[in-house]
């Protein structure tokens, strides 16, 4: 093995553990004082981790990736593209965040360093080539997770968001564990090319309940439906900054691992697995939109908005072609600028006292007092909503060409029937916010910050995100080519 | 010939020391006979040639684990007359709950033995190392082949501390009851803190 070769190819979680490593020391020595450096300080280490994975993706050097620590990691163009768009969401989360705790005084130079480490984790999820990494990825991401859904000691909701999230999410990892040991009982092996060879002479009874077992664990993680329980209480829960970051950055490395394992792995027993990812999509759009009908509570409706989406998310990995995973790596990238973007509006939504309005009902008449606030929003649901001009649209045609052309048609027509229903709920927030008497509530807000995430995703929303069809899906292509590339 | 009797030695005493642990009616006793099930473990796992696991046990599970139960119980106010009428009620569940295991124990194995499974063959990659030591091989596995994902294990036990320090942590405001200032309290010196007074016989002393 060459050490020397492995750390240079694991340079972005290196660089954010040290990171991470040396900020804890300023938290223990400094204390609360520095809790606005250490963010400061751990953007600006996750913008140098972008930026050496930027080049890990663009550099013709690096064009077929490479193994590093013994072939259990994997620096590829798909885990590149994922780890910018997991960097950049984490970043986005950061910005906003301590301006939401000067209400309560509650902010903690600890938060920005269990976000580093989450971050070390997700980088570790998606380049993983090997179970164990991968698991290793994953407790890590989790772990800093719940501790972050509980951060608001004084609010007991967010304790609530955060045991709830602890237990569902350890019996997650509990299933995923037993199906991870059944594969590697019916394999032989738990690197993913050893498991592909394994599985190539066909698929044994224990095998096949492997890898059900590791689908149900990772759908509990990317909250498909039928495991989807937990997504609305957590969301609610847990601080906003805390719930826009689950919303973004865990939810695009959870998706991102599903994707490896069941299209390389996996890849070669699709028939398996793909009814699995058929039922769970259409579950997700169909629950997702009859679910948030009824909520009253913003972060409750978006959660079930992403339980909506990730639905559109996994038709293209139904498709189980690289067209599908290139859709649902442009799809992803568009569902975490409107996901960052609303949830920031919810952080903004806050009455004269600064406390935190959640009453989709106080949004009325928004239209009129705060126009840009209002016009923000409302990009943000119909983009979600996938009404043309708005670049919304772009991801939600992409997943179904794919699910087209991969001879899916019904899927596709299911699927678009479906999101109907979800443009309902949309559609009512604007409505309340542009035609409703209005309610006076939400204070105008004046934080740079806010805005300035705010206005980015805003534009990448808009029609000019239009721009960004042709690198954007490059980049996307070439990351789906490289996840096939083993293939 | 002494491997053998090694064998039933350390089997029976493990076997009973494990139905003592469940029969006892102390359960401070019961952590105890644990503990001697546990070096019964530890012996055979010598016996297979598994010293690594068996000083696992031995540092781990007597050393660690045990001592914890001890403290948990020792701490723990338990009413065994509860406990056994507890016992009762819920023992025909208990004896259900047994037989099933047992059904699904014998069907299993007897699954195995018929031949219908097949499980994978090791692909070699962790394959110990010719003429060492288990010890040997599990370190150049541990801090050769897989350092990266032990260092990643070191950071998520790292992450867990943190998470429990930052939910639990109160930082006292200052003046308030159970305050401390460890700066005040190196500076104070003897002269500071005592008074030496020759009171005139039949006095107090004025505090």
């Amino acid at each position: 093995m060459d050490i020397v070769n492995s750390l240079a190819l694991s340079s972005p979680e290196i660089l954010l553990t040290i990171s991470g490593l040396i900020l804890l020391m300023v938290c223990a020595f400094v204390g609360d004082k520095a809790a606005r450096i250490v963010t400061i300080l751990a953007v600006a280490a996750l913008f140098g981790a972008t930026a050496i994975t930027a080049d890990f993706l663009t550099n013709p050097a690096f064009e077929l990736g490479g193994d590093a620590w013994a072939g259990i990691y994997r620096m590829d163009a798909f885990g590149s593209f994922s780890k910018i768009l997991i960097y950049l969401a984490a970043i986005g989360c950061l910005i906003v965040t301590p301006k939401f705790f000067d209400a309560t005084g509650e902010y903690r130079p600890e938060y920005p360093v269990l976000m580093l480490f989450g971050a070390v984790g997700m980088g570790l999820m998606v380049s993983a080539v090997d179970l164990m990494t991968l698991y290793m990825g994953l407790e890590l991401t989790s772990l800093a997770s719940y501790v972050l859904a509980s951060f608001t000691r004084s609010d007991d909701r967010s304790a609530e968001a955060g045991l709830k999230y602890f237990v569902l999410g350890a019996l997650a990892s509990g299933i995923l564990l037993y199906g991870m040991s059944l594969v590697y009982g019916f394999t032989g092996s738990t690197n993913y090319i050893g498991i592909r060879v394994a599985l190539q002479d066909g698929l044994s009874t224990g095998a096949l309940f492997g890898i059900v077992f590791v689908l149900a664990g990772m759908a509990f993680k990317i909250a498909a439906v039928p495991f989807h329980m937990w997504t609305p209480d957590v969301y609610e829960g847990a601080p906003t900054p805390v719930t826009a970051f689950f919303a973004t950055a865990p939810k695009v490395a959870a998706i991102v691992i599903m994707m490896r394992i069941a299209l390389d792995p996996f890849g070669g027993q699709s028939d398996a697995w793909q009814q699995i990812v058929i039922f769970a999509a259409l579950a997700s759009i169909v629950v997702g939109a009859l679910g948030a009908i009824s909520q009253d509570n913003i972060k409750r409706l978006l959660a079930y908005s992403s339980i909506n989406n990730v639905g559109f998310i996994l038709i293209g990995l139904a498709a189980a072609t690289e067209a599908g995973a290139a859709a649902m790596l442009v799809y992803l990238t568009i569902y975490v600028a409107m996901s960052l973007g609303s949830f920031v509006v919810v952080m903004m939504m806050r009455d004269a006292d600064g406390k935190q309005v959640e009453e989709i009902s106080k949004l009325g008449g928004l239209s009129r007092s705060q126009p840009w606030l209002a016009l923000c929003m409302a990009m943000m649901m119909l983009s979600l909503a996938g009404i043309p001009p708005l670049f919304g649209f772009w991801g939600k045609l992409v997943v179904f060409q794919a699910a087209v052309q991969a001879d899916m048609v019904l899927l596709a027509a299911l699927g678009i029937a479906a999101s109907v229903i979800g443009a309902f709920y949309y559609l009512k927030i604007v409505k309340i916010m542009y035609f409703d008497e209005p309610a006076g509530v939400v204070a105008p807000s004046h934080d740079t910050a806010r805005w300035a995430v705010l206005a980015v995703t805003a534009l990448i929303v808009s029609p000019l995100g239009y721009l960004l069809i042709v690198p954007l899906g490059a980049l996307a292509s070439r990351a789906a080519a490289a996840l096939f590339f083993i293939i | 010939m002494i491997q053998t009797l090694a064998f039933y030695l350390f089997a029976v005493l493990v076997v009973a020391s494990g139905a003592l642990t469940i029969l006892a009616r102390n359960p401070v006793h019961s952590v105890l006979w644990l503990i001697v099930a546990f070096f019964n473990a530890a012996g055979l796992m010598v016996l297979l040639g598994a010293e690594f696991v068996a000083m696992l046990l031995v540092i781990v599970y007597v050393g660690a684990v045990a001592v914890l139960f001890l403290f948990v119980v020792m701490m723990l106010d338990i009413d065994f007359a509860e406990m056994r009428a507890g016992f009762i009620k819920n023992f025909p569940l208990g004896i259900a709950i047994a037989l099933v295991l047992l059904a699904e124990l014998v069907l299993g194995i007897g699954a195995y033995r018929a031949g219908g499974l097949v499980l994978g063959v090791a692909d070699g990659a962790n394959a110990p190392l010719v003429g060492e030591s288990n010890i040997t091989s599990l370190g150049a596995l541990l801090y050769g082949k897989y350092i990266f994902l032990f260092e990643a294990a070191g950071i998520i036990l790292l992450v867990a501390m943190i998470g429990a320090i930052v939910l639990t942590h109160r930082q006292r405001p200052e003046g308030a009851r159970g305050h401390q200032d460890i700066g005040k309290q190196n500076r104070r010196r003897p002269e500071d803190a005592t008074d030496l007074v020759k009171p005139e016989i039949g006095r107090g002393v004025d505090l």
